[in-house]
């Protein structure tokens, strides 16, 4: 458990020194300003960030988030800082579940930016808190579930653009594509697709329902890839 | 200390490591010997838990690396031979996060960081950023990163690799000083180094252990040919003749340089017939301008072994 904190906490120091991280943050604020902009602030639209949610955002953070994850594991690879890292007695397990909580936190601090979009909101109309601490919620899960599959990547490849692009290979066809390839099928493979789409998953959040159906998708999708990147670094040192 | 027995590893067919086996004695500075490619780094990869072994084990202070592998990696400090350090850290943040890792307190953390820093000379650069550090600086944060939490055993792989040659004195002197507390395996294809620094040496060459010994006993079972040389003033053949009649000479052989004499004096095994020829030249009333032992070094033993073993992997290939 401390040496979990010791490494999310050189993680998001990491972070705060790195100029891609500080781009990364300043590329998803402009596009997510530029959506709620011309998408939700305007005369006679809902005091709410719920269409800004149900497609900019989410598309915005397939992208921006396999480039904060994917120097976490790659860098250490290339660098050889691997080597001093897995000969201190730290297990696979915590060097994994501390990066990925480090990056977790930078994701964190990008997100609570947002929050000035329903302060200027509401200022126009009336705020339901429930629906904001809803869409927290789910932003939460669906950050957490792409930086686990980013995080995945980045520890397959020493070489971060080829794990930038896988990630957002496998995001943008978990996101995307399984949607709206289940519309074009009939049957159980309109189930599994429907069941595997992530913003199938994600729409209810936005729409303010907490379903322990999503919860429960999000969370076991997280623990699933966070599991195969522990293994995968366990065989990365048997090579 | 350290306990090695039959270890191999092989990455696909090429075998790196070949079944070998020693043992390292707690204290003292052992050092680690082999030509580029031999499997120095290898064998220390898997005593430091980086890479498992193929078949074989190992134990460091009585802790199995595979089995024990958290103990063992408590146990020992590591400077792998790249030196990999994060370079966007600063040097005392760097150092702060490795001891944290190894579970030191606060308080424990900051005296350990000092006399770290103190010890490899980092003093005034602790509040840089490791990045902006010359190459011969980062070594020094490794090794300050190697000994911060006094561990039992210290594993440096090629330490002095790319230092300048005042800050490879500076590093060896060190490490000779940490021999005093601790048991140091210390890799490298320089045998000067080796020789300076190391109270027993480990001879690897083609995955396998050639010879072990004391730099010193590997050097004797050399030395025995390393021969006398002479500059006298006399006719060659004279100072052939009489050299020839020392008791403990072997052969002498004589030849004339810029009107004098150059002897060259083949002793007989463990003599010293240096003072033999000063009183051969005073005898005659010659004059003797200069007289020294070829010294046998380690490295005439290194080449010597690892070539042996060339031949012999060789004829293997050959004769399949």
């Amino acid at each position: 458990m401390r040496n979990i904190c010791t490494m999310a906490q050189r993680e998001l120091g990491a972070f705060f020194l790195s100029p891609i991280a500080y781009a990364v943050n300043a590329i998803f604020l402009f596009t997510a300003g530029l959506a709620f902009g011309l998408g939700t602030f305007g005369p006679g639209l809902e005091v709410s960030l719920r269409s800004l949610l149900d497609f900019w955002i989410v598309l915005i953070l397939v992208f921006v988030l396999p480039m904060l994850a994917m120097r976490l594991v790659s860098e250490e690879l290339r660098n050889g800082t691997i080597e001093t890292l897995m000969t201190a007695p730290i297990t696979e397990t915590e060097v994994i579940l501390g990066k990925f909580l480090g990056a977790l936190g930078f994701y964190v601090i990008m997100i609570a930016a947002l929050l000035l979009y329903p302060i200027i909101l509401a200022v126009y109309g009336d705020l339901d808190v429930g629906l904001l601490i809803c869409h927290y919620i789910g932003l939460l899960l669906l950050g957490g579930l792409y930086l686990a599959v980013s995080l995945f990547f980045s520890t397959l490849t020493k070489h971060q653009v080829i794990a930038v692009l896988a990630s957002f290979a496998l995001l943008a066809l978990m996101t995307f594509a399984f949607q709206a390839m289940s519309q074009l099928v009939e049957g159980w493979p309109k189930v599994v697709l429907q069941q595997l789409s992530i913003r199938s998953h994600f729409h209810d959040f936005v729409r303010g329902m907490l379903d322990l159906n999503h919860v429960v998708f999000f969370l076991s999708t997280t623990g699933l890839f966070l599991f195969l990147t522990v293994k995968l670094l366990e065989v990365r040192r048997w090579q | 200390m350290i306990q090695v027995r039959n270890l191999t590893k092989s990455f696909g067919p090429l075998v790196a490591v070949n079944d070998i086996s020693f043992d390292v004695e707690r204290g003292g500075v052992v050092g680690f010997l082999g030509p580029n490619g031999a499997g120095k780094t290898t064998t220390i990869r898997i005593l430091t838990c980086y890479h498992p072994a193929t078949s074989g084990s190992a134990t460091i202070a009585g802790f199995d690396v595979f089995r024990d592998s958290i103990a063992v990696r408590r146990r020992i400090g590591y400077l792998p031979e790249s030196t990999p350090l994060y370079p966007e850290m600063r040097v005392r943040e760097y150092l702060d996060f490795r001891g944290k890792l190894r579970g030191m307190s606060r308080q424990d953390r900051t005296t350990a960081v000092r006399r770290a820093t103190e010890r490899c000379w980092l003093g005034e650069f602790i509040e840089r950023p490791i990045g902006q550090l010359s190459k011969g600086m980062r070594q020094r944060v490794g090794l300050a990163d190697a000994i911060l939490h006094e561990p039992e055993v210290l594993v440096l792989d090629e330490p002095t690799i790319g230092l300048d040659p005042n800050q490879i004195r500076e590093t060896r002197n060190l490490i000779k000083e940490l021999g005093e507390q601790h048991t140091v395996l210390l890799s490298s294809h320089i045998l000067h180094e080796v020789e300076q620094a190391c109270s027993h040496a480990l001879i690897i060459a083609s995955g396998k252990i050639v010879a072990s010994g004391s730099p010193k006993e590997l050097r004797d079972r050399f030395s025995s040919q390393g021969q006398v040389i002479a500059e006298i003033q006399a006719p060659p053949e004279d100072v052939e003749k009489a050299a020839s009649n020392i008791p403990q000479v072997q052969g002498a052989k004589a030849s004339s340089v810029d009107g004098w004499t150059h002897l060259a004096v083949t002793p007989k095994p463990d003599a010293d017939v240096r003072a033999d020829i000063f009183r051969m030249a005073a005898d005659k009333s010659w004059l003797l301008r200069e007289i020294h032992r070829e010294g046998a070094t380690l490295e005439d033993f290194f080449v010597q072994v690892t070539a042996r073993q060339q031949d012999e992997q060789r004829e293997r290939v050959a004769g399949r």
